[in-house]
């Protein structure tokens, strides 16, 4: 056999792998680019590099995985970059929840109809933080203080979860809150450590230090029931020992936002599929657990209707709040 | 001292083999990402991130800091030779810098540009060292209005400096906060000035703005000179990187008062950027030889180098120990230490010592290695300044443009560089200073947010800026250093009726 023949006849092997699980299922043929919608080192990105290193750890696919940042414009960047690219299965955005709440309330050029969902994983909560010193034990006592003088809410964004929560608070507590807008939790945590803000809605992670450091801690949880057990933040305490906001007196029983994963529109079902069983293998992985653990999160997967009914009811219950605030965008 | 002993022991984690080695290869490719511009030291630790999820957290961050202070220093080296600042906070650089190298002393401006900074290093991490609990509560009393009266102090010294007529400064201004107001605004959430073109709702990257007004301007205004005199034959001597190190020591005024402002600007958190102008600034106003600085100045290196070093080191503290960034980088960093399962705040000083420690001795050797790598490597890149004008004029573009690109793999940014280009070259051409543009562009959204968030926590009244002794102190320097430049021309003006014949002629001396 001379050189040719072996040639020909590798070749002819590479080409009947290639083909052959094509014909089982979609398979991605070349690098796939992940793409964050918030800069580098937020809670966004910190999951998009998650995931990419479980992937890459585990060969989930033979396809090398690079994450690139378009955190710009609240992450409007990244989703209307997943607009602009329609068919392409070889690029997943994550995100948040803003991929159905920022076009309520901003002049976007997206919409989340533009692009093909493929799950929610891990679900931040949110809870209700003051300074370590300040004078109420519970959020009864901070709504009636709340009353009394005009309190200052912290968060991060305009017109996003923070700022949809703060006014959820505003009328389940009968208060009024002055909501001052930062480009990120983890500024918002500082300027209530400094005493600048009175009150913030931060995620569990990006104040779990400050609570450890004795500057803020957590009043209750906007969550149905406590929060798993976990490992102690405090000497005496965890995430477990918050009560919820409801025991509390403060009505609202569920808020929480998804960290969500995409593709670009018109791609095909089986492109989709392929994506869907990918997230699912990653979130079966020890390392999974252990980043959900570490940051706080709580684990869930939604996908198909399920994800479908999720976004419906949060977009519905998003678009009362900014109706009555006067958000809308026509 | 309890931190002195601390620190001993942090050095018997810091100085070991492998992590000696770690240190030498992240500074090294740190230089690479710094000379590499659209690269960068925030993408450059992004890319190397997940390679130090297996590796204990303190060697992890050991290598991130490293590349760190390696991308700063290769920062300056385009800055200073082709007058593209790969960095916001070396943007200060290529104002004296490139004038000297193109004069053809390269080598000078490189080794000054790099002792100096080194020293602004060595001064950041020995604030610290010493500082670090007291500096932790400076960082705490800054709310939006100190926010705002820090950046409003970086303007106004920057601002009413001279230089170009006070109208051409205040529309380079104005048109930069424009440019910084495009894309989401953070207060109100609305979308501002992107004119029917979506891409832009991610507003205009620092790096995009800068490379067409330096790079791309500077190009222009050069072919359209004769240029084939511009290559610079300069004579390659290693004994000159260490006479310019050693002349240092002369300039111990700038040295200190640029260290200084750099560390302030750290920790409050202005960030390195402002501080390198802000140093400069002042430096331009109180130098002796304020008047030939953007000629080539040695001064003009020193003073924006230090800060920015010394800031860049300094802002690595509010990290650690607020879980606040003070620049990109650091929020990357800080990525990577919740992902290591550290959480950044004020317990980290007590629950991780031997992380804390053995970062704050790796800052002491690190940047040591660094200087060290980075002088060998000036005859190097001083060497490049000999290429011919022809050859680096088509190469300065492709950096321009894959550099651009590569920002956020989009192409709309690289025509905005290239339109950047001939805004720079009108600029040069019309005497408009492109320092404000860029210091509006940069810090101009900030100031802005600043201002609107205290405007906000006050109800409208302008009372919140002299609500408390630091913010007033702010506001008064600021504004003491913007009329200080008026109140001289009044004095000048007010004695020129009346002088001796002495007099005036020593007037006019100083004036010319």
């Amino acid at each position: 056999m001379g050189r040719t023949s072996i040639f020909l006849f590798s070749a002819a092997a590479a080409v009947l792998a290639g083909t052959m699980p094509a014909l089982a299922a979609w398979q991605p043929q070349k690098p796939i680019e992940f793409v964050a919608t918030a800069g580098p080192g937020g809670g966004t990105d910190n999951l998009a590099r998650a995931v990419q290193n479980i992937i890459t750890k585990h060969k989930l696919t033979e396809q090398p995985i690079v994450v690139v940042n378009k955190g710009g414009g609240s992450g409007a960047e990244g989703y209307v970059y997943g607009k602009a690219s329609a068919g392409d299965p070889y690029k997943v955005i994550f995100g948040t929840s803003n991929a159905w709440q920022q076009p309520l309330v901003s002049k976007v050029a997206f919409n989340y109809t533009d692009l093909t969902p493929i799950a929610a994983m891990a679900q931040d909560e949110f809870l209700l933080w003051v300074k370590q010193d300040a004078p109420y034990k519970n959020a009864g006592d901070y709504l009636k203080a709340a009353a009394a003088g005009e309190f200052k809410m912290g968060g991060a964004q305009s017109k996003d979860t923070d700022e949809v929560l703060t006014r959820m608070i505003e009328k389940a507590g009968k208060v009024k809150l002055t909501y001052i807008p930062f480009k990120s939790g983890a500024e918002t945590a500082v300027q209530l450590a400094g005493g600048h803000l009175d009150s913030h809605v931060n995620n569990p992670s990006e104040s779990i230090g400050q609570w450890r450091g004795g500057t803020q801690r957590p009043l209750c949880v906007f969550s149905p029931k406590r929060l798993p057990q976990g490992p102690k933040v405090t000497a005496t305490e965890g995430w477990s020992d918050v009560p919820t906001c409801v025991e509390q007196g403060l009505d609202i029983k569920q808020y929480e936002q998804p960290r969500t994963v995409w593709l670009p529109g018109k791609v095909t079902p089986e492109q989709a599929a392929f994506y869907v069983d990918l997230m699912k293998k990653v979130q079966a992985t020890p390392e999974w657990k252990d980043y959900i653990e570490k940051t706080s999160q709580v684990d869930t997967f939604l996908t198909g209707a399920e994800f479908d009914k999720f976004i419906k009811e949060d977009l519905e219950h998003v678009r009362q709040v900014a109706g009555e605030q006067g958000w809308l965008v026509k | 001292m309890d931190n002195l002993s601390e620190l001993l022991h942090g050095f018997t984690i810091a100085v070991t083999v492998p992590h000696l080695l770690l240190m030498a290869i992240g500074v090294l490719l740190g230089i690479l990402v710094g000379v590499l511009p659209g690269l960068g030291a925030p993408n450059g630790v992004s890319l190397l991130l997940p390679l130090t999820f297996g590796m204990q957290p303190v060697s992890a961050i050991i290598l991130l800091s490293s590349m760190y202070w390696g991308a700063l220093f290769g920062g300056s080296v385009t800055s200073i030779l082709f007058n593209i600042p790969g960095e916001p906070s070396s943007v200060a650089t290529t104002f004296d810098g490139y004038p000297m190298a193109r004069d053809g002393r390269p080598t000078t401006a490189l080794a000054t540009a790099f002792g100096s900074a080194a020293f602004g290093a060595l001064i950041g991490v020995i604030l610290i060292t010493f500082l670090a609990s007291w500096v932790a509560q400076v960082a705490l009393a800054f709310g939006p209005p100190e926010y705002f009266a820090v950046y409003f102090l970086a303007f106004a010294s920057f601002v009413g400096m001279g230089g170009a007529a006070p109208i051409k400064t205040v529309v380079a201004l104005a048109i930069g906060f424009a440019i910084a107001a495009i894309g989401i605004d953070t207060v109100s959430g609305s979308v501002r000035l992107t004119m029917g073109v979506d891409e832009l709702v991610k507003g205009v990257n620092f790096v995009v703005a800068v490379m067409g007004l330096f790079g791309i301007g500077e190009l222009l205004v050069a072919v359209e000179e004769e240029f084939h005199a511009r290559a610079v034959s300069s004579k390659i001597d290693w004994r000159e990187v260490f006479r310019a190190v050693g002349r240092l020591p002369r300039h111990s005024v700038a040295l200190l008062r640029s260290a200084a402002i750099g560390c302030w600007m750290g920790i409050t958190p202005g960030g390195p950027t402002a501080a390198s102008f802000m140093s400069y600034g002042i430096a331009r106003r109180f130098s002796r030889r304020g008047r030939y600085f953007g000629t080539g100045e040695v001064e003009g290196i020193i003073s924006p180098e230090t800060a920015d070093h010394a800031a860049g080191t300094s802002a690595l503290l509010p990290m650690l120990s607020l879980g606040i960034p003070g620049s990109a980088t650091a929020a990357v960093m800080m990525g990577g230490l919740m992902i290591w399962g550290l959480n950044p705040g004020p317990m980290l000083f007590v629950d991780q010592k031997d992380f804390v420690w053995g970062l704050i001795a790796s800052m002491y050797v690190g940047n040591i290695v660094a200087v060290v790598l980075v002088l060998l490597t000036v005859p190097v890149f001083a060497a490049l300044m000999r290429i011919p004008f022809v050859v680096i004029a088509p190469l300065i573009v492709i950096i321009c443009v894959v550099g651009a690109y590569s920002v956020s793999n989009s192409y709309l940014d690289v025509v905005m560089m290239l339109g950047f280009g001939v805004v720079g070259y009108l600029f040069k051409k019309l005497f408009y200073p492109l320092a404000p543009l860029v210091l509006a562009i940069v810090i101009g959204d900030k100031a802005e947010d600043a201002f609107r968030q205290s405007m906000l926590l006050s109800k409208g009244s302008l009372g919140i800026f002299f609500a408390n002794k630091l913010v007033t102190c702010l506001i008064v320097g600021g504004i003491a250093l913007l009329l200080l430049p008026l109140v001289l021309q009044l004095t000048r003006l007010g004695r020129k009726p009346a002088p001796s014949a002495n007099e005036t002629t020593a007037q006019e001396k100083v004036i010319i």
